[in-house]
């Protein structure tokens, strides 16, 4: 059974954003008006935030792309009254679409922010509208429910899936071969490692010692984010300037 | 309608009997509050939760802020009534009944605030089709629906032989009314068993309610306090959520039975020895919430982690310092201030205390739920929530509507219960000097000298 995680490394990350586009373009986020975003309710389910440490003259500034940190131990779970979040059997923490009640109790219970909940009806300005990805989840009796890139409703709370729709889909192509996912398949997996121009993300099976996540994640510069809550995040960061 | 009785407790009939002019003024202004309300939760309905202020980060606002105050409003009922029968407190008698029903009233908008803060109300079965223990949310479904269940037949079984009374000592009345008493009299005569067996159900009752008094307020915490969020996760909020509970719950009980005093003219049966009891408990509760809250804050100050101490201060100096100081001003300088002098001591000084610790309770609980939301763990700014229009007057509207249906239920029954009060008059007081006697030296009881 493979464990999915991502290994993100700063010191090759331009902050370019092409993540955050390709994943609002791969997963049909719904587009967030100015004033909507300027009240908080833009939804990005892949987001890069800025750190800035120290005061003038001695300013590091540091970005840091964040999906969803998909947990071992996730807080977000614990808390939902209906099981709508829940852990898959690979270690992906998704989201069931239809029967989440819009509690947001998840929303808070990360501590990472990756929880985003749809204020609005989802809208997009033309033509942007005609340009949605067609594509679907993997049906519910594969992952126990329905998450991908299926236009959500209002009221629900959403975030990301590590592209679980692709991961599907790569699987039955490689089973109709009759061969296994291939690292070099897996690397580029997800929209946001497929675009990044800098090649800073990789993607993979964290219990395969083989796999380029599992290798990268030795290194001595690799950390998690908000390490010390205990919530194992599988989004593993290479530190910049290593 | 006409009251055929004793007259000895007429008066207590008199509302029900006799409706003024002002009841039906104070009837069109709240039914006018509860159509605003109506109106901008049909909006919120329609066009989602966008109409309100929440946004990322501050997810949660003045309706989970309502759902805790509602919850803790509840508590003045099971805890006057529930807790002072345990310890046989016969001060509790006269108002018991006006207490159980804030209990009765408050509840449903306490959980229905929730309903109103969900995304999707229209999935509300889900939690029970799908319902998940391992979720704080299941506990606060079973405990509070339990209580407003087991709070609903403890008042309506205190009110059997009040309706009974209705029944039998109101003429002219009309039919529909009429019928409302028979059948929910349950056929009670008023017999000496029937007296009993109401007791013994009333004590047991009573020791179940004061279990979950404990229970739901502390699961209403433990929302908050289960997550990791800072300023939540301590394990002081279930114990002072419930304090402050009560608090909030005696003080609105205060103002309830002022009011009720005052409009009724029931100024022989609640009388400033009453007030004074409720007073000096009060006086009490606002040292023990004082005490919780400084012990809270100083052991977050001395602690002094990053991640706890931006939300200190966000609470202490930052934008809800404002909020902060008011609340400490009506929670506990106010209070204080009036209700350990004797001289301020007065029905007047006890409302004014009893309004301020309203409003400064509401502020506590919103100082609860936002700041801790405005700062993030990680850095992504700080949040913001301004609550709109909408979210104001569908709290205004379930405010006045709680106002409403209270208002309604004293014309249709007696506020004050008019069985408990007649029993306190036939056998409390010989009890009590019987009691005396038995316990102080040199007034050894009649049978006991006899025996000699």
């Amino acid at each position: 059974m493979p464990r999915w995680g991502m290994v993100i490394d700063l010191d090759k990350c331009t902050a370019c954003q092409a993540c955050t586009v390709a994943c609002l373009a791969e997963n049909n986020v719904p587009f967030a008006e100015p004033e909507e975003a300027a009240l908080g309710r833009a939804i990005f389910w892949q987001e890069v935030i800025t750190e800035i440490e120290g005061e003038y003259p001695r300013v590091h500034a540091r970005f840091i792309p964040r999906p969803c940190q998909h947990c071992d131990n996730p807080p977000c779970v614990k808390v939902c009254p209906v099981r709508a979040t829940y852990k898959d059997e690979e270690g992906l923490v998704l989201q069931r679409y239809e029967r989440c009640i819009g509690c947001r109790y998840c929303t808070v219970a990360c501590p990472y922010g990756v929880r985003y909940f749809n204020w609005y009806e989802p809208h997009w300005p033309e033509p942007l509208g005609q340009s949605l990805n067609p594509d679907e989840g993997p049906p519910p009796e594969i992952r126990g429910g329905r998450s991908g890139p299926e236009i959500r409703p209002r009221g629900i709370v959403e975030k990301c899936t590590f592209c679980v729709h692709r991961l599907e889909k790569a699987r039955r192509k490689a089973e109709e071969e009759g061969r296994k996912l291939t690292d070099a398949e897996l690397v580029l997996l997800p929209a946001c490692n497929q675009t990044c121009p800098a090649s800073a993300r990789y993607f993979g099976d964290l219990d395969d010692p083989e796999s380029t996540v599992s290798r990268l994640a030795e290194s001595p510069r690799a950390f998690r984010l908000l390490e010390d809550l205990g919530t194992e995040p599988k989004v593993i960061y290479l530190k910049a300037g290593g | 309608m006409k009251y055929e009785g004793p007259s000895e407790d007429a008066a207590l009939f008199q509302p029900i009997v006799r409706t003024g002019l002002g009841f039906y003024v104070l009837l069109v202004a709240l039914f006018t509050v509860v159509a605003w309300g109506v109106s901008a939760y049909y909006r919120q309905l329609s066009l989602g939760l966008g109409v309100t202020g929440m946004n990322r980060p501050v997810f949660m606002g003045v309706y989970v802020v309502n759902f805790v105050f509602f919850i803790g409003l509840s508590h003045a009922g099971t805890l006057i009534s529930a807790i002072l029968r345990i310890v046989g407190a016969e001060w509790r008698r006269p108002f018991t009944r006006a207490a159980e029903a804030i209990t009765v009233f408050s509840l449903p908008f306490g959980a229905g605030s929730i309903i109103i803060d969900l995304g999707r109300p229209d999935r509300l079965l889900n939690v029970i089709q799908y319902g998940s223990f391992q979720s704080p949310i299941l506990w606060d479904v079973t405990s509070v629906s339990l209580y407003l269940l087991s709070s609903l037949f403890y008042f309506y079984f205190a009110l059997i032989p009040d309706i009974a009374l209705c029944r039998d000592r109101l003429s002219d009345v009309d039919s529909l009314r009429k019928r409302l008493y028979e059948r929910l009299a349950l056929g009670w005569t008023g017999s000496e068993k029937q007296h009993r067996r109401l007791n013994v159900v009333m004590n047991i009752m009573a020791v179940w309610l004061t279990m979950l008094v404990i229970t739901v307020h502390t699961v209403v915490s433990w929302i908050f306090g289960m997550t990791i969020v800072p300023g939540w996760h301590t394990a002081i909020i279930g114990p002072y959520f419930l304090v402050g509970a009560i608090f909030c719950g005696v003080a609105a009980l205060i103002i309830v039975v002022a009011i009720l005093r005052r409009v009724y003219h029931l100024e022989d049966y609640i009388r400033p020895v009453h007030f004074r009891a409720l007073s000096l408990f009060l006086l009490a509760l606002s040292l023990v919430w004082f005490y919780f809250t400084f012990a809270e804050f100083i052991t977050t100050y001395y602690g002094d982690e990053p991640a706890h101490m931006v939300i200190f201060n966000a609470k202490l100096w930052e934008e809800f310092a404002s909020s902060f100081w008011l609340m400490v001003l009506l929670c506990f300088v106010i209070p204080v201030v009036i209700l350990s002098n004797s001289f301020t001591r007065t029905i007047t000084g006890a409302v004014i205390a009893s309004v301020g610790i309203n409003v400064g309770m509401w502020l506590e609980r919103y100082l609860v739920v936002v700041p801790s939301l405005t700062r993030p763990r990680l850095p992504y700014g700080f949040g913001a929530y301004r609550p709109t229009w909408e979210e104001w007057a569908i709290t205004a509207g379930c405010f006045a509507l709680f106002a409403l249906l209270y208002a309604l239920f004293t014309k249709v029954f007696p506020v004050v219960a008019v069985w408990e009060v007649h029993e306190a008059r036939e056998r409390s007081v010989p009890q009590a000097m019987e009691r005396l006697r038995s316990y102080i030296p040199g007034t050894a009881s009649t049978t006991q000298e006899q025996a000699r």
